[in-house]
């Protein structure tokens, strides 16, 4: 127990971060199962109490994005996998990187207590004032649950960055990065730049509520739109932190699984990856289009965000381009980032809608904006990181996963989370709004959240098939071989499996000029 | 800021909607304003403008969708490995071909990106500007109901006017932040403390809709609806001296209207 709590070893802090952000995906996604019952039927339902639905609204967001979808991509995936793509022993700061596993642990715990405190936090993962000073719940429990967060991401950040830059294997140039490190590095660049930002925001609010100031209070001059564009500088720019290294690994999952090279491959990291960075700080005002900023700006911003569809289009060509006339196996891994690509593809082209200012005006703040940010961030990412567990795990323990349990959980998590969100997309513009305890107004749309719920029910699961499975597995799996999928990458093919402390056991690779990550057929 | 807006905007106009405003009104034959409909009062029907460029978005969306669906679909099928050991032969593009699988789509993104916004653009103009004539009521949101003001003084919790005639809401907030959807005319807007922030609608049709807050504002935020009522002319002002009469007798006198 003590070598996982203090350990510096970049695979054990890899895996107690994936440990760390399971635990919140399960807890989350039990509130998720909670709002679908109580949403099943209008009026009351598992609970009479709207106070207490809030609360697990909060919680479900907040932990989803904050708990689970970042610190499991850039906390676990590249924890575990970056040093060993780029051929490096370890991360540069091992001692660091242990304190950032240790801050996102202690803001798990301290998150988790928002169960058991008397007035706990009802405020949305957004927190926006006044109502977050002005309510009853301990908006000081989600502001510290941020301030955590965001001290192991900049900790992360710096961490990563040093090492991409100074310890990559002899010789490897940056275009011979595998996609992912360039996914890793691109959000770490992004938390690096934005958190700032986010924690400035909370800690006004902090002020705000606790300290007497009135930053955001309008009766004494201050400004309640202040709030929102300072969250929003941060929170847009989050969802590029957990989408960029979710299409990493979806380009690992199928160059690998095709036997191709990525397609295009500079379009794709300079126009697609960097290309989105640098996208991602000009285009908060969506968040706003309803919220009466100035029209010049809800235009302005509406054009910057329908050019984000550039670098996501040139990624997407590159993923649709490496399937074309490869080798294709469907393994778990390969099947999970199928189901992603059809995310993606839902996802991405629901956001062109919901980019557009005047459409927003109808649209925005319904469920149909619930449903497009859960197929692009939510679900797309989570098939991403479920598929990389499935796709890593010969490396990760050693053992086969059972590919046969791995496929049944699978379908119903693909079908469960379809079902669970396309009801919700339909009903928004027929005028479902989101974070609804109840729709008196709507009744006629039950039918749609009966389907919705029975879908959830399906992800449950699905979830605890795929959970189960990865215990078995890794306690009494098939043995794998070193390099079963036939990769080319550096964690495959000069690792063991799992990798010993060093990683590399005949000293670090050295590459040649003409090696990438990707030289299938050669 | 407000000149160069608008030379903006008729520039971005000119270039990228003339052709469109002709091809559009050749072809439904109907009245339009920049590809707005007009209702039977004369005035843009924005509700309407927002259909139309909804139904053509979803058929944008869908082509899209099912070009790219059916290409993952058609590859994932086909180029099944037959042996493990079997590499892929995808193909490894030249200089002048990698440039051009970047530029290319890039374009066509861009173009399809553009004649989107400007078509977004110019109903969005008919939205944010509401006609000189229109009904001005201001609306008070407190957690958790909407009150109305009208000009000559009336305060209800009920919206009632007149078919013909749009409707203007110059809208705050005494509390929260509110978000006012009147999901019949395709229109909402925050509604906060220490701002005003307004909506328009053209009602044409006569009947009752809801509206309802679409801003997280506690615990009673999905109680926050209430109606809407558009009716004939006549009923309206019948409505209004029942209102206004209350008020005229000598009883206690409610604050005028300033």
């Amino acid at each position: 127990m003590k070598e996982w709590i203090f350990t510096t070893d970049h695979k054990r802090v890899g895996i107690s971060y994936l440990v760390g952000s399971m635990a919140a995906f399960a807890v989350a996604g039990t509130m998720a199962l909670l709002i679908r019952m109580e949403q099943f039927n209008p009026g009351p339902g598992i609970t009479d109490n709207p106070h207490t639905y809030n609360t697990w609204l909060y919680f479900h967001g907040a932990a989803m994005i904050l708990a689970f979808l970042i610190p499991g991509l850039t906390g676990f995936a590249a924890n575990y996998f970056l040093p060993l793509m780029i051929g490096a022993p370890d991360v540069a700061f091992p001692r660091v990187n242990s304190f950032s596993v240790m801050l996102f642990w202690l803001a798990i715990v301290l998150a988790l207590l928002n169960f058991v405190i008397p007035d706990p936090a009802d405020i949305m993962w957004t927190g926006y004032p006044p109502y977050s000073v002005m309510t009853e719940g301990n908006t000081a429990w989600y502001v510290f649950v941020v301030h955590m967060m965001g001290f192991s991401s900049i900790l992360g950040a710096i961490n990563f960055l040093t090492t991409v830059i100074y310890m990559r294997a002899p010789g490897m140039g940056w275009n011979q990065l595998n996609v992912f490190v360039w996914g890793t590095v691109t959000a770490f660049v992004m938390q690096l730049i934005f958190i700032p930002a986010l924690a400035a925001a909370v800690t006004l609010l902090l002020f705000d509520k606790y300290l007497g100031t009135h930053f955001f209070d309008p009766a004494a001059g201050g400004d309640v739109l202040l709030y929102q564009n300072i969250f929003w500088f941060y929170s847009h720019p989050a969802v590029y932190v957990i989408l960029l290294p979710a299409l990493g690994i979806l380009f690992e999952i199928v160059a690998t699984m095709s036997k191709n090279p990525v397609f295009n491959y500079k379009a794709c990291i300079y126009g697609g990856f960097w290309g989105t960075t640098l996208l991602a700080g000009e285009v908060w005002i969506h968040h706003l289009y309803v919220s009466g900023m100035p029209d010049w700006l809800r235009i302005g911003m509406m054009v910057s965000t329908i050019l984000i569809s550039i670098p996501v289009g040139l990624m997407t060509i590159s993923l649709w381009g490496t399937l074309y006339r490869g080798a294709i196996t469907f393994n778990t891994g390969m099947m999970y980032a199928s189901g992603a690509l059809f995310f993606l593809l839902l996802g991405g082209l629901t956001g062109i809608p919901n980019a557009m200012t005047v459409v927003d005006l109808h649209i925005g703040e319904t469920s149909f904006v619930h449903s497009h940010f859960h197929y692009v961030m939510a679900m797309l990412a989570t098939f991403a990181l479920i598929g990389g567990v499935y796709y890593w795990f010969p490396k990760m323990t050693g053992k086969y996963a059972n590919e046969g349990i791995g496929k049944l959980g699978f379908w119903l998590n693909f079908i469960g989370v379809n079902v669970t969100m396309f009801p919700l997309m339909l009903i928004g513009p027929l005028g479902m709004p989101r974070r609804y305890y109840d729709y008196p107004m709507v009744p006629e749309l039950a039918p749609m959240h009966h389907l919705a719920t029975y879908g959830s029910l399906i992800v449950l699961l699905g979830m605890a098939i795929t959970l189960i499975n990865w215990i078995t597995s890794a306690i009494a799996g098939e043995k794998a071989p070193l390099n079963p999928w036939g990769s080319k990458s550096l964690e495959w093919t000069h690792t063991d499996s799992p990798p010993g402390p060093g990683n590399f056991k005949g000293g670090t690779p050295v590459i040649t000029e003409d090696w990438t990550p990707y030289n299938y057929g050669k | 800021m407000r000149r160069v807006y608008m030379a903006l905007q008729s520039l971005a106009a000119t270039v990228l909607l003339a052709p469109l405003a002709f091809a559009s009104e050749g072809a439904e034959g109907g009245k339009t304003a920049g590809g707005v409909p007009l209702a039977s009062n004369g005035l843009p029907n924005p509700s309407a403008g927002w259909d139309h460029l909804w139904e053509e978005l979803m058929i944008d969306l869908v082509v899209i969708g099912v070009l790219f669906g059916g290409a993952a679909l058609y590859m994932l099928l086909k180029y099944q490995a037959k042996s493990p050991d079997e590499q892929g032969t995808g193909p490894r593009l030249s200089k002048v071909q990698a440039i051009g699988w970047a530029l290319i789509p890039a374009f066509v993104f861009m173009s399809d990106d553009l004649f989107l916004a400007a078509k977004g653009w110019s109903l969005w103009s008919v939205y944010r500007n509401p006609p000189a004539n229109s009904l001005e009521v201001k609306l008070t949101a407190v957690q958790w109901g909407w009150s109305y003001k009208y000009p000559n003084g009336v305060e209800t919790d009920v919206l009632r006017f007149p078919s013909h005639k749009p409707v203007v809401l110059r809208m705050t907030s005494e509390d929260v932040i509110h978000s006012y959807w009147a999901v019949k005319y395709r229109v909402k807007e925050d509604v906060m403390p220490g701002r005003i922030t307004y909506v328009w609608f053209n009602p044409v049709n006569e009947g009752k809709a809801y509206v309802t807050c679409t801003e997280f504002c506690g615990t009673g935020h999905s109680q926050m609806y209430g109606d809407i009522i558009s009716m004939p002319q006549g009923e309206y002002d019948a409505w209004m001296a029942s209102q206004v009469a209350p008020a005229a007798a000598p009883a206690p006198a409610p604050a005028p209207a300033s």
